[in-house]
């Protein structure tokens, strides 16, 4: 079976899927992907399920060689990606060769990138995901981030898969100033008018301690009608902590499933893939709008998502008529190859 | 109790709140609640967080809109009495008390000014409700200990606690799942796992389930310990008296 030599990295690489879903009862964080359309993009380029588990590199990338005929692709931010030192496109399917090397040459624009390989990754699923969730050291390669050495097991690819692109309006531009709209509560009756009126017209920055789990952010204090405290609770992806000290914290990927600050309000599904590809530094703020728009929002995407995968399949390369097979003298050595024509 | 309130935590999740403070009956309306959802299976419901007051639904807006959702939800919260519940379950944990695996028990002893044979009387006398689950996987929020035995965490907590860890923090009592830092006072240890990814259930324990610890000497937990290791260990499970 072919693999993945990781030479190098980078900062923070890890396998990520769509998370552990069903085992926050038990107090199981989800993990997954922090982009998740991001994932789903480069999933569908290399004809893979949507939410398998691909790489989620971030800040700075990997470098990485093939020891495998195969299709990746990569999507989310921009870390000038070349294979054996030429350029490649992102957002693209790309054929790899035995031996080539992917590397990461910086960072453009975002923060977070996902590299799909065809076939995804042959690791044992815990509790039902491939995610890497680093705080228990369970799920992805042993629990943990990638290191120098390590050798990731490919599954088999789908040799009919034609270079798919994705088009234009689907690629999200990234900022390192945002809005994301939220929809305000649960516990938005906990916040004084004022503070309400702080957090939707300040503008907030994400601080360095911020990771998977959550961003802290840095602005205008929001004021309590009563204290922060509340009875602990469930948390969403994008829930928005207000903790004593008035300071937000949007609880992201990682994020723990319960928790006992008041939440103003959420982050919506849609935004949240652009506000988990800033890094320290960017700025966001926050604009109020409601859950209808918010769930059209999600359904309309969803819809083209739908539409273009339709269309991809339609796409298939097809083989047609006999494999050959040639002798073939290279070096001094002979090799059998096989040959079929495909459409 | 007062009416439920359903409030939307995004646009993929929206909150039952059945009361707003920490008690075994609203905790019992969860459980109860939590069963009749899961039996209703409606569609788009992803996963269920129930927690003291509150349970928190995510669900697929694709197939379920937040008005839908809770249009359901309350044919559900309707339909309740008709069916019939299930009665809680008492999980009964070995502990062993005092000595290398419960460092602390002297300190709680002579905090309350009793001995530690009273300690380990009261504190494995009680059943504790499982009132959620959370801080690390399979960590059991448990209510129901006796403040005669209730004392102050340490003032540094410790680097390592290992797994199986009984401990007291004020007036709550809790097991560790996995090995983790902590400053709770460590009263004894039992050798079941709550949390172990060799089981095929994972997570030992659900919120609403009971906890009852009971007393084990060394022979005891070197031998239950050897079991749950070849995954032969049957843990004991009763029915609640007086549930429903």
């Amino acid at each position: 079976m072919g693999y993945l030599k990781i030479k190098n990295p980078g900062l923070l690489t890890t396998i990520q899927d769509l998370g552990r879903i069903g085992y926050q009862q038990y107090g199981i964080p989800v993990a997954g992907a922090m982009d998740r359309y991001a994932l789903e993009l480069s999933n569908i380029l290399v004809g893979n399920n949507r939410y398998e588990g691909v790489l989620e590199m971030t800040f700075m990338g990997a470098e990485i060689e093939f020891n495998i005929n195969t299709k990746i692709a990569i999507t989310g931010a921009n870390m000038k990606p070349t294979v054996n030192g030429e350029n490649i496109e992102m957002y693209k399917t790309i054929y790899i060769n035995k031996g080539d090397i992917l590397k990461c040459n910086g960072l453009i624009k975002g923060c977070r990138s996902y590299l799909a390989v065809s076939g995804g990754f042959d690791i044992c699923k815990v509790m039902e995901s491939k995610s890497t969730y680093l705080r228990a050291k369970i799920g992805g390669l042993k629990g943990r981030k990638l290191k120098p050495g390590d050798k990731l097991k490919v599954n088999k690819s789908d040799y009919t898969l034609g270079v798919r692109k994705i088009p234009k309006d689907l690629i999200p531009e990234y900022k390192d100033e945002i809005t994301v709209r939220v929809i305000m509560g649960p516990e938005e009756d906990r916040f004084t008018k004022k503070g309400i009126n702080t957090f939707l017209e300040e503008v907030y920055t994400i601080t360095n301690q911020s990771d998977r789990m959550g961003y802290r952010l840095d602005g205008e204090k929001i004021e309590h009608l009563n204290g922060a405290d509340i009875i602990s609770g469930g948390i969403s992806f994008g829930a928005i902590q207000v903790p004593g000290h008035g300071e937000p914290i949007i609880m992201m990927a990682d994020r723990q499933t319960t928790g006992g600050y008041t939440k103003i309000a959420n982050v919506i599904s849609y935004d949240l893939p652009y506000l988990a590809q800033l890094k320290p530094g960017d700025k966001v703020r926050f604009e109020k709008t409601d859950i209808s728009n918010a769930q059209n929002l999600i359904k309309k995407r969803e819809s083209k998502i739908l539409k273009l995968i339709d269309g991809f399949k339609k796409e298939k390369v097809k083989p047609k008529g006999e494999i050959r097979n040639f002798k073939i003298k290279f070096k001094g050595k002979t090799f059998n190859v096989g040959v079929q024509e495909i459409k | 109790m007062n009416e439920l309130r359903y409030l939307p935590s995004g646009d993929s999740s929206l909150i039952i709140e059945v009361g707003n403070k920490i008690s075994e009956n609203i905790n019992k309306k969860i459980r109860d609640l939590v069963y009749c959802i899961n039996k209703a299976k409606i569609k788009g419901i992803v996963e269920l967080i129930p927690t003291y007051s509150t349970i928190l639904i995510s669900y697929d807006p694709i197939k379920i809109s937040f008005n839908g959702l809770v249009e359901k939800l309350k044919e559900v919260e309707k339909n309740m009495k008709e069916i019939k519940l299930p009665e809680a379950l008492v999980i009964h944990i070995p502990t062993l008390y005092g000595g290398e695996y419960g460092k602390d028990i002297q300190y709680v002893s002579k905090h309350n000014n009793i001995t530690t044979k009273e300690v380990i009387k009261i504190h494995s006398e009680a059943k504790y409700l499982v009132y959620m689950l959370g801080f690390t996987p399979g960590f059991p929020y448990l209510g129901g200990m006796s403040e005669k035995i209730s004392t102050p965490r340490l003032k540094t907590p410790r680097e390592k606690i290992p797994a199986g860890s009984v401990g007291i923090a004020g007036s709550q009592t809790g097991i560790y799942p996995i090995d983790s830092p902590g400053g709770w006072r460590l009263i004894g240890r039992t050798p079941i796992k709550l949390f172990n990814l060799d089981r095929e259930k994972e997570v030992l324990l659900k919120a609403g389930d009971y906890l009852k610890f009971y007393p084990i000497d060394e022979e005891e937990y070197k031998e239950i310990e050897k079991k749950v290791k070849s995954n032969e260990y049957q843990i004991k499970k009763t029915i609640l008296e007086g549930d429903n």
